[in-house]
């Protein structure tokens, strides 16, 4: 349906108030928060669920038969419903909790990676790959004699589907791409990229860490067979993330770290393993963090994915056309909001984006200035580094209007280079 | 005077913009990378040390921000045609301005073109930018004393 800009403010305002972050003073200016695609604010649900496991029912989980223990079992492993109904998985035994993004490939690449991929294999990958789905496929390559052989992106940071089909072939064995990037804010085709990956018997895993918490994601409908993100840039604790599989092969996988809970019986020489989820969660799990993070779920449900989606591209259209009528700005990715999250990545001519993201502190916005994790594409763009704001569901047009009055100042301070 | 007049007051801005000893040399003693992880940022530093330890040139090609580009257009001044033992001292105080946490280390006389660079101390993120060419230098000298032996 379609949503007039004042309803998105008006609710805007509502989620604001959840937010006690969002009224800090930074420098004597109010905090303006664009650098979500680092890491996300946290409502208050959120905080006080945290709050509420310590100071009313903290015990270990699995073990205890006591009235606390079971509390925690039951709220930790509750979630793992909410996760199977917000990414429509199949059965909760897919989803397995991890630290984050990062642990959950290099989960699957330590246990699936080192059975499956062989000498002489294939690892496709994009050129856009944050370092954390770039640098275990680089050591399981390495280490089994496979290759890495990377996508082609077009002018606008989306990728050359023409080249892909011809890239994605019978040696491939495993496409690890992710399905939005945190620089570019591409949307990739994954749904269409899998197809073509299973039609020539490949693996797909896809990197969730900046979907997930913007638009709908739906594991089945994606067709991928592994699916990793993180909880703290969706509202959610950091320290916790998910790894989503197929069943099949989940179960095919030896364990990935060995000790308590993971075990289904233990004697000196050799142990049993536990069933799913839990053969891949050894030790004491991150109980709080996680309950926590079903919090930021709900709160997201609440709000509704197509809103929040909505919101973002509205927000990130008038940015574009608001950004783009500086001076010397040149903004990478996709130029159509449609085909983008709500990150925007840019530079502006004879300004560093390290001055600028500290000059833009000066007056309490905080944006991400660097290479993001994706050096690699960094090099591609031709650029060291790059600015980025990123936008949530809290973000307003006035925010965003802060920002380029701020960006006009910074080259001021700089001494006029974008204007010469 | 609000912090950002504070960091890039006017001769930061002076050496970022038109960077002194910029380019490079064909047959240097020394030729040495340097990369802030932070940042991607990156410089190279070449270096023509004499048979007596004399610094007879030094460039560098730096791609970095205001104060990394301004801290080594500078430092290239406070070291040329010193002596390697000279320039390791400047380095040395230059390390300690920024890093001594507990007092304001004092510059010599000759050094005083540094002065404008104390500020930065004050952003902890923003000294390693600041000691990027300093800590290549470094490499630097110790890679053109070893090429001569
Ligand atoms: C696209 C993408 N992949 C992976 C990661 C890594 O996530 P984490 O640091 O939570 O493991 C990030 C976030 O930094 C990301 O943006």
């Amino acid at each position: 349906m379609a949503q007039t800009s004042k309803d998105i403010d008006s609710k805007t305002g509502e989620i604001r108030a959840d937010f006690a972050i969002l009224d800090r003073v930074i420098h004597g200016k109010k905090l303006v928060y664009l650098d979500n695609a680092a890491t996300s604010q946290k409502p208050k649900a959120v905080v006080d669920a945290l709050v509420d496991y310590y100071n009313n029912y903290n015990a270990n989980v699995h073990r205890g038969i006591h009235t606390m223990s079971e509390e925690a079992t039951a709220a930790y492993e509750g979630v793992r419903e909410t996760i199977k109904g917000f990414i429509n998985a199949v059965d909760t035994c897919e989803v397995i909790y991890t630290r984050g993004t990062t642990e959950g490939i290099n989960l699957v690449a330590q246990t699936w990676g080192r059975i499956n991929i062989l000498p002489g294999d294939e690892i496709v990958l994009s050129p856009m790959e944050h370092h954390s789905n770039l640098v275990p496929w680089q050591v399981l390559a390495a280490e089994r004699d496979a290759r890495l052989v990377f996508l082609k992106l077009d002018d606008q940071g989306r990728i050359d589907m023409e080249h892909a089909s011809a890239t994605i072939n019978a040696k491939t064995k495993l496409l690890a791409i992710s399905h939005m990037s945190n620089v570019l804010g591409t949307i990739n085709p994954v749904k269409e990229l899998a197809q073509m990956a299973h039609a020539h018997g490949a693996v797909v895993i896809a990197d969730g860490a900046q979907s997930v918490p913007h638009m709908a994601c739906d594991v089945q409908d994606l067709g991928v067979d592994f699916f990793v993100f993180s909880f703290h840039k969706m509202l959610g604790p950091t320290g916790v993330g998910v790894l989503w599989g197929k069943k099949q092969l989940l179960e095919a996988m030896p364990p990935y770290q060995y000790g308590g809970d993971m075990i289904a019986s233990v004697q000196r020489e050799k142990s049993r393993y536990n069933q799913l989820p839990w053969k891949f969660e050894a030790g004491t799990p991150n109980v709080a963090d996680v309950i926590a993070a079903g919090k930021a779920i709900e709160y997201l449900q609440t709000l509704g994915m197509d809103w929040v989606r909505d919101h973002e591209v509205e927000l990130t259209a008038y940015a574009m056309q608001k950004l783009g009528t500086l001076k010397g700005i040149e903004i990478y990715g996709p130029r159509d909001a449609k085909e983008r999250g709500g990150v925007i990545s840019f530079n502006i001519k004879g300004l560093h984006p390290h001055d600028l993201g500290q000059i833009l502190n000066e007056s309490g916005i905080a944006i991400r200035a660097g290479h993001h994790c994706c050096q690699p594409l960094m090099k591609d763009l031709g650029v060291m580094g790059t600015a980025r704001a990123s936008f949530y569901i809290y973000n307003t047009k006035a925010e965003v209007d802060v920002l380029a009055a701020a960006l006009c100042e910074a080259d001021k301070v700089l001494g006029n280079v974008a204007l010469r | 005077m609000s912090l950002s007049d504070d960091l890039y007051r006017e001769t930061i801005l002076d050496h970022y913009h038109n960077p002194r000893n910029n380019g490079t040399i064909d047959d240097a003693t020394a030729k040495i990378e340097g990369v802030n992880p932070l940042c991607g940022d990156e410089l190279t530093l070449y270096l023509n040390v004499s048979e007596d330890g004399k610094i007879q040139d030094v460039k560098l090609q730096a791609h970095g921000c205001s104060i990394n580009m301004a801290s080594g257009s500078m430092m290239s001044e406070a070291v040329m045609g010193q002596s390697v033992e000279r320039a390791k001292e400047i380095i040395e105080t230059f390390k300690e301005m920024m890093l001594n946490k507990e007092q304001d280390v004092p510059l010599e006389d000759d050094l005083e073109d540094l002065e404008a660079l104390r500020g930065v101390k004050k952003y902890p993120v923003r000294i390693k930018c600041a000691l990027l060419p300093w800590n290549t230098l470094l490499d630097g000298l110790a890679e053109a004393c070893a090429a001569k032996k």
